[in-house]
């Protein structure tokens, strides 16, 4: 089932949680509400959810307008952040919960929690209560009892965060793993994007109540449409300039606009480059090098990184080559090079 | 999050709505009934009531015996409470619970067991009269079992500050030099002292109302062993409905006033602990 | 801190084994220890111990057969028993009742004049018993507000009294029934405000005066609210409001909404909710609660004793019995009854002991009526 977000708004008393938030959900994707805590995402997810209603907008349901239905008629699966986990049932009764409050027929919730426990690897628990399980294993268990009603969406709410590393790893390939095989429409709120990246097939990178950007992990990591992306997803550096003559001037280098960037004549702008799209040079054949001074070099790992600084302006930057990449060039502290950025997107000033 | 939306859980305006009809028809009207009445009094009235040399006398025994009590029990409450939390001997879980009996024990189970322990032939009297200790039909005999009655509160407010007070405080005391008494005095008491003031006051508060364990050992002999609620008892059966009123507005008020201090004290002290 | 004093060289005990070390500063001397062991001792033993044991001593003195005969040869004692045994479920019930919904509405929801609904919950314990008796006889008595027109036509109230009672259990019942999502709320379930004005109206009409038309209540007759029944379980449930509602507000609050929210999101109706999920997790708290309010309510004194008026063998509840007893200079009569009071108060810390270890809240001090058990 495929869901709609259309001009969501809610407050929290003088605290704006989502601001007039649109968004598309395509039936049978796996998708990512990413951003840092107080962004809205798991606002978004619990109106989605019915556990917490707009001020304004509207929830579908592929055409069918749910706003007004209760939590308990939604027909979503939701796992929680803590579980929650009924404390007092056992596993199986947990996840039979969901058929039992319907007055499904007790061996068909039986044959059900069989399935599901299957799906989800706990066989033989059934009896157990949840405080005899580990955090993994209580994970499972709420993402079964979410699904045993076959739910028309799953929803998570970082569902990997309280647990721990190696756990964690573990259960994001299963997530996925899982997904393909029952392929319900799935969305997760995590705040990780390592976690989004590698799961999901869709992210929403979210900020301040608004959503920044939609689009696979590759769109989102290489394409970014605003600074705040470009921060929130691995490291970025800054080059201030000015436009001249619609091309980018910094320092002594000047950059193409990418195309469709649109920005006034002689304003002050930022270019937004990663690291591993700068490329150094011990000279400059022709123009367009960046001059700066090597910092410091640590080259442990397999990618090198140097930092440097830039010659006119003292102002630091990072650069990340290849161990290849290194080899013709003399990288020591204090020896001169040009840069040269790649891939550069450039905002207008004030807009990180 | 601890709060949820009014329309994702069920049951808000039944269970609000239930909440103040009830709290209304049992407990605001009967107090608005009362103070109603007491309004109805003209002015001299209600100070020839409240204002008599037997009432005087009764409210004056009434806070000084409570204010004994909560004196002593402030003591007791705190030996207690450092015995409870810092010592292991055989017998602590046993005495931990007794501690909470007066609250458990019936007041009237109390008094009557006390009026007959302290009387000239009772278990413990026939020691201590001669000495000159009367627990029973006298003033002494209202501040001993306002004592019992209150003892739980210090112990029971003092104990999990006592608990959670870090060990850091005190071994820097001892680091710094200072005797284990001074460490005390200097450097957990003044921890203590807000949890100490709630005791006292939950414990002066029941003490002023306090009737069913008094009325068994005092005696109830007006301008000597007479409380205040004994009064208006008194007052009731003498069908002074007005004159019992303005007494009960008096003891109200002063409660009032002790429980809005107490909830004062009580942020007060949260505030510090941060 | 005093720092008059120059902090002398740190000794070896903190510097070297910490575990030990820490140990011997905060342990005091041994004669410090069994001091304080042995005042508490004789504290506890003097005003607790003594008392509990003088109360079996005197009750047993003319053996089990006296004991026996003493608690249930005398009618009035016997009745005093099972007034007892009337009047207390039936405010504890009352209490039980409001304690779980005050409970709901406070530790789920934020609204405005939360914080006072929370203080007044605990209005009852600054209440001397007495004043609380006396303000029901000032509603009530003879001379109250009500008392006139009590004494002349007090069962026209009846009619009213049900009707009101059949009005609320519908509120409850159209509550419950009612679709959780507005979406399918359609005919009655659409209007709740026209549903209950008009159909509340009508039934409270059509009840009163099918009640008044049967002529069910006797006419021209005085009801008797104090010195009989509704007073003492009035004046007892006053007394014990408090109890249930502020054992189970910390304990819903430590659990938290997710389990409710789970249930809800998995397709429970509210009812379901509360019976499969919130019940069973709260029932350690709503015992707790239960049998502390069961215990002050089995032994009130101060407020039944000016409500009862003191009939032998018609008013008299336990306590009440026991102080008559006493005056009565039947002190064997009289300590039997106190003696079954005792046992229940033991009874009380024995579960109340096993309870607060199965109760979620940390650091929870045993509770009576006080108004410091709010940190959760």
């Amino acid at each position: 089932m495929s869901i709609q977000v259309q001009n969501v708004s809610k407050r929290f008393g003088g605290f704006v949680a989502l601001d007039d938030v649109s968004l598309e959900v395509p039936d049978g994707s796996l998708l990512s509400l990413l951003g840092p805590s107080g962004s809205g995402k798991t606002t978004l997810l619990r109106i989605i959810a019915g556990l917490e209603v707009a001020d304004q907008g509207r929830i579908l349901h592929g055409t069918e307008d749910i706003t007004d239905h209760a939590a308990c008629d939604r027909q979503v699966g939701f796992v929680f952040q803590h579980y929650a986990l009924f404390r007092h049932m056992t596993v199986a009764e947990n996840v039979g919960y969901g058929l039992r409050v319907r007055g499904r027929p007790k061996s068909r919730i039986a044959e059900r929690v069989r399935e599901l426990l299957a799906l989800v690897r706990l066989e033989g628990l059934d009896d157990r209560y949840p405080s005899q399980l580990s955090g993994g294993q209580r994970q499972r268990v709420a993402l079964a009892r979410a699904l045993a009603a076959e739910p028309r969406v799953l929803l998570l709410d970082e569902p990997f965060g309280a647990l721990d590393a190696n756990v964690r790893h573990e259960l994001r390939e299963w997530l996925r793993r899982l997904h393909e095989e029952i392929h319900v429409t799935s969305i997760f709120v995590t705040h990780d994007q390592e976690e989004a990246f590698e799961v999901a097939d869709r992210v929403v990178v979210m900020n301040n109540a608004r959503i920044e950007q939609v689009g696979t992990p590759d769109e989102v990591y290489d394409q970014p449409a605003s600074p705040f992306v470009y921060h929130f997803l691995g490291k970025v550096n800054k080059f201030a300039g000015r436009i001249v003559r619609g091309r980018f001037r910094v320092g002594a280098t000047e950059l193409a606009l990418p195309s469709g960037t649109q920005l006034p004549e002689a304003s002050v702008a930022t270019a937004y480059v990663r690291p591993h799209e700068v490329k150094l040079q011990s000279d400059q054949p022709g123009s367009a090098g960046l001059g700066a001074v090597v910092r410091h070099v640590n080259s442990a790992g397999p990618v090198v990184h140097v930092s440097l600084e830039r010659s006119d302006d003292g102002s630091p930057f990072l650069a990340l080559l290849t161990k290849e990449e290194c080899r013709g060039l003399t990288l020591r502290p204090s020896s001169l090079v040009y840069a040269f950025l790649k891939n550069a997107r450039i905002f207008p000033e004030e807009a990180g | 999050m601890a709060s949820v939306n009014r329309q994702v859980l069920p049951g808000f305006s039944l269970s609000l709505g239930y909440t103040i009809f009830y709290l209304s028809l049992l407990v605001l009207l009967p107090i608005a009934a009362c103070f109603l009445k007491a309004a109805t009094l003209s002015r001299s009235n209600f100070v020839s009531a409240v204002w008599t040399e037997r009432a005087r006398a009764a409210y004056a025994l009434t806070f000084g015996a409570a204010f004994a009590a909560a004196a002593i029990n402030l003591v007791l409450g705190l030996l207690l409470a450092w015995v409870l939390v810092r010592y292991e001997f055989p017998g602590r879980g046993l005495a931990n619970a007794l501690v909470d009996l007066p609250l458990a024990l019936p007041t009237a189970v109390g008094g009557l067991v006390y009026a007959s322990l302290y009387v000239p032939k009772g278990w413990l009297g026939q020691y201590l009269v001669p000495l000159g200790f009367h627990g029973a039909y006298s003033k002494t005999a209202i501040v001993l079992v306002l004592v019992f009655v209150g003892l739980p509160f210090v112990v029971r407010t003092v104990q999990p500050v006592l608990e959670d007070l870090e060990a850091e405080t005190e071994e820097a005391a001892a680091s710094l030099g200072s005797s284990r008494w001074q460490a005390f005095r200097l450097v957990l008491l003044p921890h203590l002292y807000p949890a100490m003031i709630t005791g006292f006051a939950l414990a002066f508060a029941r003490g002023i109302g306090e009737y069913g364990s008094v009325v068994f050992v005092s005696g109830n002999m007006p301008y000597k062993t007479e409380i205040a609620p004994i009064l208006i008892v008194a007052r009731l059966e003498e069908f002074a409905y007005s004159e019992a009123t303005a007494i009960a507005v008096v003891l109200l008020v002063i409660s009032f006033s002790t429980l809005v201090l107490v909830n004062l004290l009580e942020r007060w002290s949260l505030r510090h602990e941060h | 801190m005093s720092t008059d004093v120059l902090p002398p060289p740190p000794t070896t005990a903190l510097s070297a084994a910490p575990g030990s070390a820490v140990r011997r500063v905060r342990q005091d001397p041994a004669w410090v220890r069994r001091t304080l062991i042995g005042l508490a001792g004789l504290v506890l033993g003097l005003l607790v111990v003594v008392p509990v044991a003088h109360v079996f001593y005197v009750a047993l003195q003319d053996g089990l057969g006296g004991y026996w005969k003493h608690l249930t040869a005398d009618p009035d004692t016997r009745h005093s028993i099972l007034l007892t045994l009337t009047v207390v479920p039936i405010a504890l019930g009352a209490n039980i009742a409001f304690g779980l919904a005050a409970a709901w509405a406070i530790a789920r929801f934020r609204f405005p004049g939360r914080a006072i609904l929370t203080a007044f919950i605990d209005l009852p314990f600054s209440v001397s018993p007495v004043v609380a008796g006396l303000m029901f006889v000032l509603i009530f008595g003879l001379q109250g507000y009500l008392g006139p027109f009590l004494r002349r036509d007090g069962y026209a109230l009846m009619p009213y009294a049900i009707a009101a009672l059949a009005l609320f259990v519908a509120t409850i019942v159209y509550l419950l029934l009612r679709p959780a999502s507005p979406r399918f709320r359609t005919g009655l379930w659409r209007y709740p405000g026209l549903t209950f004005v008009v159909g509340g109206a009508a039934l409270f009409f059509g009840l009163v005066w099918l009640q008044q038309a049967l002529e069910i209540w006797p006419r021209g007759q005085s009801l008797k609210i104090i010195f009989a029944l509704p007073g003492l379980v009035l004046a007892t449930a006053f007394v014990t409001f408090p109890f249930v509602a502020r054992e189970l507000i910390p304990v819903m609050e430590a659990i938290g909404p997710d389990e409710e929210l789970a249930a809800i999101s998995l397709g429970a109706s509210g009812w379901q909710m509360f019976r499969q999920v919130t019940l069973p997790n709260i029932k350690w708290g709503l015992a707790y609660g239960i049998i502390l309010c069961n215990a002050r309510a089995m032994g009130e004194f101060g407020a039944v004793y000016v409500v009862s008026g003191h009939i032998a063998g018609q008013t008299d509840t336990m306590p009440l019995r026991i102080e008559k007893l006493f005056q009565e200079y039947n002190l064997p009569g009289s300590f039997a009854v106190a003696s079954v009071l005792t046992l229940l108060a033991i009874f009380t810390l024995i579960a109340k002991t096993k309870l607060e270890r199965q109760l979620p809240v940390a650091g929870r001090t045993g509770e009576g009526d006080g108004s410091t058990n709010q940190r959760s």
